[in-house]
């Protein structure tokens, strides 16, 4: 008996296509080139190029992670209904029974934070029941929280346009925007996670830096009114912003996550809840794979900032606040990378390091706005 | 290495200071901040422009050149790595690997396994899992298949770190440290004068050879210049263009809300080497670059608008009016002698977007053109004005604003007169000349006594010397002189009264006095009706103010040409392309450092004997799940 060896070959991504992962890239391009058809008076050639380079990324990630695929779907179906309810009137989100109560962008916003909230709780519940239906059902229950929350920006990018065509914008030009999108982008991240090392005990842990952030959400919404859409100043007013943001929360994200791992770390080591947490191994694997992604996203982020920069304010690198703590979290991480991959260094200083990594991402992302002005304040254009 | 984790900590907390310290603020600012000897201090230590200061470019240097030493001290170990199999590796450290396996024989019962056939097998497996693979054939007659898959990580090392020392590179050139140098050897000096530009001096000047810049120059409408500011510190450096630009046209477009929506300037370039001048459009986030010189648009301010004035006299008994000129920026006087006043017109804003509805939560709307000026004294002292031009909606009534405080610190305290029936301000003036002109009061007085019920003579003188006395005291200070002289003559019990009637009484003065004045410009005198009570009760309201503004001098914004200037920025950055070529690198770089794993195989093929083992210069989880599956797979096959 000779087993032939070509049983044992990788398949190629292609070779793992089936028809359902044609139909879903299909269904995507069919998507962008409506959007195009419909709106392409709206954007410049970056933005068409962005469009459908969206297409093509959503399909790869869908391919790779079925998950996503799912998500993807419902996000486009329940925003386009949601879309079909407004009728072209904003004062529709107020009126009509299922956008008042559920999918107009502010009450899907809403959604999202209360479903990150339970799920925090019931990851919570599972980890000490030792339950693993119980974590599954938290995983659905962070799934829809993600769902209900780009629902809600994706309504809100067409809300914007209702106020009026001039003021229409993507909804990560400020704070409250952004937040959302960092509760979304560190959401996925867990996720992707969890499915590959099978560590549902870790979402209690994520969901608590996520929930700081529904917090900071729900206090800017009702103390500071920050949910209604402001128009852009014309330095926003630029392509790069739809890819400088994004990339930069992945950045954040991932960090967070790192950090909220290297927690864990902390905790196991000192055999606190040991035995329910995922190895050490495993812990410092995800800790590492996630700086790496937050890193290299990161360094991304900055130089489109740079190339920005450039654009916008003469200089594609002025040393202002946010520039500079860019800078000082990128080298922070770097310096990270440094000890574990050079020094071969493990275990709890990386994990104290990620945590204090935390602290001055945090800076980086909130502090410069609220404590130091500089350009990014948008002081006078 | 050590080195290398501190310098990036170190140069992270350096680069803090600079944020939480605001960066190339006015000298002055610091020293009120910090008091003299702290300024000087934090000044030798250039805290003022950190990321311009020697020390921290030293700290710069300092990275670079232990990357590049690492890169030096690394790279031939890892091209060697990246291009060798380890075919020498000997049977003894493959059986020391932590990772091995080993397949013997068919329960080791002597039958030699098929070597050759083995070999083929296997090299087939390993070409199927990606490897590329070499054969070493031992003393011994054994075979080696040496393995090895993703080495081209250790490229990414390699790229990564040029990377950076490309990007730092890149920075210098557009750094300032030619010019430091320059200082230094005291070739360039800093002009620190407000002089014309003319007179700056051939060492504050860089020419047009200037390799690298990033400049300033704000160009009113209609003015062309070809020479821009290079900010340094408490001073400044003329920066000399190639070519020269003007200013065809400044437009700022508002949203419905008020905040602006777009900046954009029209600019004209002419330069010899251009046949005819090259025209653009310029605004935030689209620059024009032009032999090298991006220009962007990077801010606003007034171009010298020329705003003309009515000046009426509040103080005295006469409507009539001189008209005043000025231009923003500039100066003019009021007045002459010892009470003369230089006027200082500081700002012109043609939009103004208030929100006037009472609670806030109305739409906010265009209120038309204002002007602020500062009115000096002989002495120094000056008070700051603010004037709108078009009669503002309160209330649903119309008035003309104008507002005036001691410092910058307070608010505006405003006077509102009423606009007249058909939206002037010579009703109101009218009104005040005669409220003003004592020779009037004894006609106010018996018109008013004529209509009273009493027949008795001395009744009515009593009652018209009264009216004469009020309107005497009112001209002399409004409401407030009035409730000093009730405080004086009559007893705490009676003032509330006392007051009542007073105000009364002043209304049909008032009432009295503007139909005179209307008479005056043969007008009909007005209704008699709840409006122009409401115009009365203003009118004196404004009239009593007029005693707090702080001038006789009343200027009524009448007309304007507004003229904006646009400030622009211009930059010559020759590093940027190397920036970006590195950057590029800096990302490649690193992907291929995080994302292509480098995994070796080594199997020894023996008669008796399949050796397996495997490494990775990654230890961790993934080369323990590959390694298994590895085994079983190989394990499978040689059954
Ligand atoms: C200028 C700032 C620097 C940056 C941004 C940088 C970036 C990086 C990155 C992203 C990695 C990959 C880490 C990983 O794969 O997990 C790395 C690895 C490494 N860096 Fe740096 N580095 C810098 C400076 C230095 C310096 C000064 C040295 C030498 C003293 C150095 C030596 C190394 C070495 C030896 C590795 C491991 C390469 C390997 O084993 O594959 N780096 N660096």
């Amino acid at each position: 008996m000779n087993t032939d060896v070509l049983n044992f070959q990788p398949k190629t991504l292609w070779q793992t296509l089936k028809v359902a992962d044609w139909l879903y890239a299909l269904l995507l391009v069919a998507g962008a080139i409506f959007a195009f058809n419909k709106y392409s008076q709206h954007m410049d050639i970056y933005e068409v190029s962005f469009l459908f380079g969206a297409a093509a990324v959503f399909s790869y990630l869908g391919w790779r992670w079925k998950g996503l695929a799912k998500l993807v779907i419902g996000v486009g179906v329940i925003s386009l209904f949601s879309i079909y309810l407004y009728q072209g009137e904003q004062a529709r989100a107020t009126q009509a029974f299922l956008l008042k109560f559920l999918i107009s962008s502010q009450s899907a916003v809403m959604w999202m934070n209360v479903l990150f909230i339970l799920a925090m709780f019931t990851y919570w519940f599972a980890l000490i029941k030792r339950s693993d239906f119980v974590g599954s059902v938290a995983s659905a229950l962070t799934w829809s929280a993600v769902l209900f929350g780009f629902v809600g920006l994706m309504v809100r990018w067409y809300e914007s346009y209702l106020i009026a065509p001039d003021v229409g914008h993507i909804p990560i030009s400020n704070l409250y925007e952004v937040f959302i999108l960092f509760c979304l982008i560190t959401a996925l991240l867990y996720l992707h996670y969890e499915k590959q090392f099978n560590t549902k005990q870790l979402g209690g842990f994520v969901l608590i830096i996520i929930n700081a952030a529904v917090g900071f959400i729900l206090w800017y919404k009702f103390d500071r009114q920050a949910d209604a859409i402001q128009p852009l100043v014309p330095a926003l007013q630029s392509y790069w912003m739809k890819i400088h943001v994004p990339a930069n929360f992945v950045g954040y994200g991932a960090f967070s996550l790192a950090a909220m791992v290297a927690s864990a770390y902390l905790l196991a080591k000192k055999g606190i809840l040991t035995s329910r947490l995922p190895s050490l191994e495993v812990l410092d694997d995800v800790m590492y794979k996630s700086i790496a992604v937050g890193f290299a996203f990161f360094t991304i982020a900055t130089i489109l900032g740079a190339m920005w920069a450039a654009e916008a304010w003469g200089g594609y690198w002025s040393w202002d606040p946010k520039e500079t703590w860019a800078l000082i979290v990128w080298l922070n991480y770097a310096a990270w990378l440094h000890l574990r991959m050079v020094k071969g260094l493990r275990g709890p200083v990386l994990a104290w390091w990620a945590l204090v990594g935390l602290i001055v991402t945090t800076f980086a992302f909130l502090g410069v706005n609220m404590f130091l002005s500089g350009l990014h304040s948008y002081g006078e254009l | 290495m050590r080195f290398a984790v501190s310098m990036l900590t170190v140069l992270g907390v350096a680069s803090i200071i600079g944020t939480v310290l605001k960066q190339n603020e006015p000298y002055e600012n610091y020293i009120i901040k910090f008091g003299q000897f702290w300024f000087e201090f934090f000044e030798k230590l250039g805290l003022f422009d950190v990321y311009h200061a020697i020390w921290f470019l030293v700290i710069l240097l300092f990275l670079v050149i232990s990357t590049s030493l690492c890169i030096y001290r690394n790279s031939p170990l890892m091209v060697r790595e990246w291009k060798t199999f380890k075919e020498q590796a000997a049977e003894k450290s493959l059986r020391a690997f932590s990772h091995r396996a080993s397949f013997s024989s068919k329960a080791g019962a002597g039958i030699p396994i098929n070597v050759v056939d083995n070999k083929s097998k296997l090299t087939q497996y390993l070409a199927g899992q990606g490897y590329r693979y070499k054969i070493k054939t031992q003393e011994n007659g054994d075979e080696l298949i040496a393995a090895k898959t993703g080495t081209h990580q250790r490229l990414g090392y390699i790229v990564t770190h040029a990377a950076m020392v490309i990007i730092f590179f890149g920075g210098l050139l557009d750094g300032n440290l030619p010019l430091k140098v320059q200082e230094l050897l005291g070739q360039k000096k800093i002009e620190v004068l407000d002089i014309p530009e003319s007179q700056v001096p051939l060492v504050s000047r860089l020419q047009t050879s200037n390799p690298s810049f990033r400049a300033n120059m704000t160009l009113p409408e209609g003015v062309s210049d070809n020479i821009a500011f290079v900010r340094v510190r408490d001073g400044y450096l003329v920066q000399e263009l190639p070519f020269r630009i003007a200013l065809k046209d400044f437009r700022i477009e508002h949203y419905a809300t008020g905040q602006p929506k777009s900046f954009e300037s029209d600019i004209v370039i002419t330069d010899v080497d251009l046949k005819q001048p090259l025209t653009k459009t310029i605004s935030v986030n689209h620059p024009l670059i032009y032999k090298g010189i991006a220009i962007y648009q990077s801010d606003f301010q007034d171009g010298g608008s020329t705003v003309n004035f009515k000046a009426w006299d509040l103080a005295g008994k006469s409507t009539k009016t001189i008209d005043i000129d000025g231009q923003i920026f500039q100066k003019g006087t009021l007045g002459t002698g010892e009470s003369q006043l230089s006027v200082e017109f500081n700002e012109f804003r043609k939009f103004n977007i208030l929100n006037l509805s009472p609670d806030g939560k109305g739409k906010p709307r265009n209120v038309g053109p204002n002007v602020t000026y500062k009115l000096r004294d002989t002495s120094g002292q000056a008070r700051e004005y603010v004037t709108y031009m078009q009669p503002m909606q309160l209330g649903g009534k119309s008035y003309f604003i104008s507002g005036m405080r001691e410092t910058v610190q307070d608010e505006f305290k405003y006077l509102r007169i009423p606009v007249d029936d058909n939206f002037e301000i010579n009703g109101f003036m009218g009104f005040r000349a005669v409220m003003l002109d004592k020779a009037r009061y004894p006609q106010i007085a018996q018109n008013l006594s004529k209509n009273t019920l009493t027949q008795d003579a001395n009744l009515k003188s009593q009652f018209e010397a009264s009216i004469v006395q009020l309107l005497n005291t009112f001209a002399q200070g409004g409401y407030t002189n009035v409730a000093k002289v009730i405080e004086k003559a009559v007893p705490e019990a009676e003032r509330e009264k006392a007051a009542q009637t007073y105000i009364k009484l002043l209304n049909s003065v008032a009432l009295e006095a503007y139909n005179i004045s209307l008479a005056a410009d043969n007008k009909p005198p007005l209704a008699q009706n709840l409006q122009s009570q409401e115009l009365i009760q203003d009118s004196l309201n404004g009239l009593s103010d007029t005693f707090f503004y702080g001038t006789p001098h009343y200027l009524q914004l009448v007309d304007f040409k507004h003229v904006e200037a646009s400030g622009l920025q211009l930059t010559k950055s020759p590093g940027q392309k190397w920036v970006y070529l590195g950057s590029v690198l800096l990302v490649l770089g690193i992907f291929a450092m995080f994302y292509i794993r480098e995994r070796r195989i080594w199997l020894l093929v023996k008669t008796n004997e399949v050796l397996f083992a495997m490494s990775s210069n990654r230890k961790n989880l993934d080369l323990d799940k590959e390694f298994e599956r590895t085994k079983d797979q190989l394990g499978q096959l040689l059954a």
